[in-house]
């Protein structure tokens, strides 16, 4: 029943990630992919939401595109959790619909 | 109709600054040919899709706002806007255009929804198909 | 491409649907029903005005669904079945009829 919504804006480039979070229901995933991944970095000022967010919902980032940015695994908000494109299409997979935040 | 999937297209973005709005619009019409269940989702900057008298004279745009208004003609009947979207961008349903639709029973009853955000994560969430924009 | 009218050419599109919608008036619908075998009658008149209308008040040209639906509102179920459209538009109401009237290829037209 659950969705997956995924996240290609920067937080700093306009509202996606925080309306996908705010519209996001308990036991959703939320996977931050291309630009939308830097919102995911420990001390942005997207952090706290995201901190929030993964009370009762599950962060992923897309590997490739954190590690295409310049970020490791260390500099993500603690929590979430980083998926290959396996993981992506897994993902994708195991929800019941895929919501795209352009 | 029974086996008709639940379509919502998912509206983001303010007409004539991108395409997103038309290009949704345009997608909805020919889908609604297609006899599927289908609702529009105003969010964010989507708001301002709606909004009453749209005047493009001197930008030279398309105004394609009067089509929202035969969207019931298509079946199309439930357009669901955000009330806090509204909030943050000061406006409220009455900048809106009055848009309707008929039923078998009845005539002129309106097609917009105001509702809240978690009630707006409902509907999501009783989709088969979300199209986002 | 274009239509040969009063010694001007309005241009039309590789289908024979007007590029500018502000070029058209009833004796150039005429020419372009003369181009497609229709010769109009008053019931055909009907039909191209409510395209007309329908194409002012909304922006769009209709689907035959709606198109139906809508003159069958309008004019009354005889006015409006199939059947009766086809008979006016052989080759169909929505996209003819339009083409007559001066409109794009309705939206979702297939």
């Amino acid at each position: 029943m659950s969705t997956l919504h995924t996240v290609n804006k920067s937080p700093f480039d306009g509202t996606s990630l925080s309306s996908a979070l705010g519209l996001a229901l308990p036991g959703d995933a939320v996977l931050l992919i291309e630009d939308g991944v830097v919102g995911a970095r420990k001390g942005s000022s997207a952090a706290k939401a995201i901190e929030a967010s993964l009370a009762s919902c599950k962060v992923y980032v897309l590997g490739p595109d954190v590690a295409a940015r310049g970020m490791k695994a260390e500099d993500l908000v603690s929590g979430v959790e980083s998926v290959d494109y396996a993981g992506f299409v897994d993902l994708a997979a195991n929800h019941a619909r895929t919501q795209s935040w352009l | 109709m029974s086996d008709a999937k639940k379509f919502l297209y998912l509206n983001r973005k303010a007409p004539y600054g991108t395409i997103y709005a038309l290009e949704s619009l345009e997608v909805v019409l020919i889908g609604a040919a297609f006899e599927q269940q289908v609702s529009l989702a105003f969010v964010d900057d989507g708001v301002y899709q709606l909004m009453a008298g749209q005047n493009t004279k001197g930008s030279g745009f398309k105004n394609f706002s009067n089509t929202y208004k035969a969207l019931g003609d298509y079946d199309v009947r439930n357009l669901y806007v955000e009330k806090e979207s509204l909030d943050e961008r000061g406006l409220s349903v009455d900048d809106l255009m009055p848009i309707t639709h008929d039923t078998d029973d009845e005539e002129d009853l309106p097609s917009i929804m105001v509702v809240s955000r978690a009630e707006m994560a409902k509907v999501m969430s009783e989709q088969d198909v979300v199209l986002s924009f | 491409m274009g239509y040969h009218f009063n010694g001007q050419d309005i241009a039309h599109d590789e289908e024979g649907y007007l590029t500018d919608l502000s070029q058209w008036n009833a004796d150039l619908a005429l020419l372009i029903a003369k181009d497609e075998n229709v010769a109009m009658t008053d019931e055909h008149w009907e039909v191209v005005n409510f395209l007309r209308e329908y194409y002012d008040e909304y922006q769009i040209a209709p689907a035959i669904r709606v198109l139906t639906k809508a003159l069958a509102k309008k004019m009354g179920p005889e006015k409006s079945s199939n059947k009766y459209l086809y008979e006016l538009f052989p080759y169909g109401p929505a996209k003819q009829a339009c083409k007559i009237a001066g409109l794009p290829k309705p939206t979702g037209c297939v």
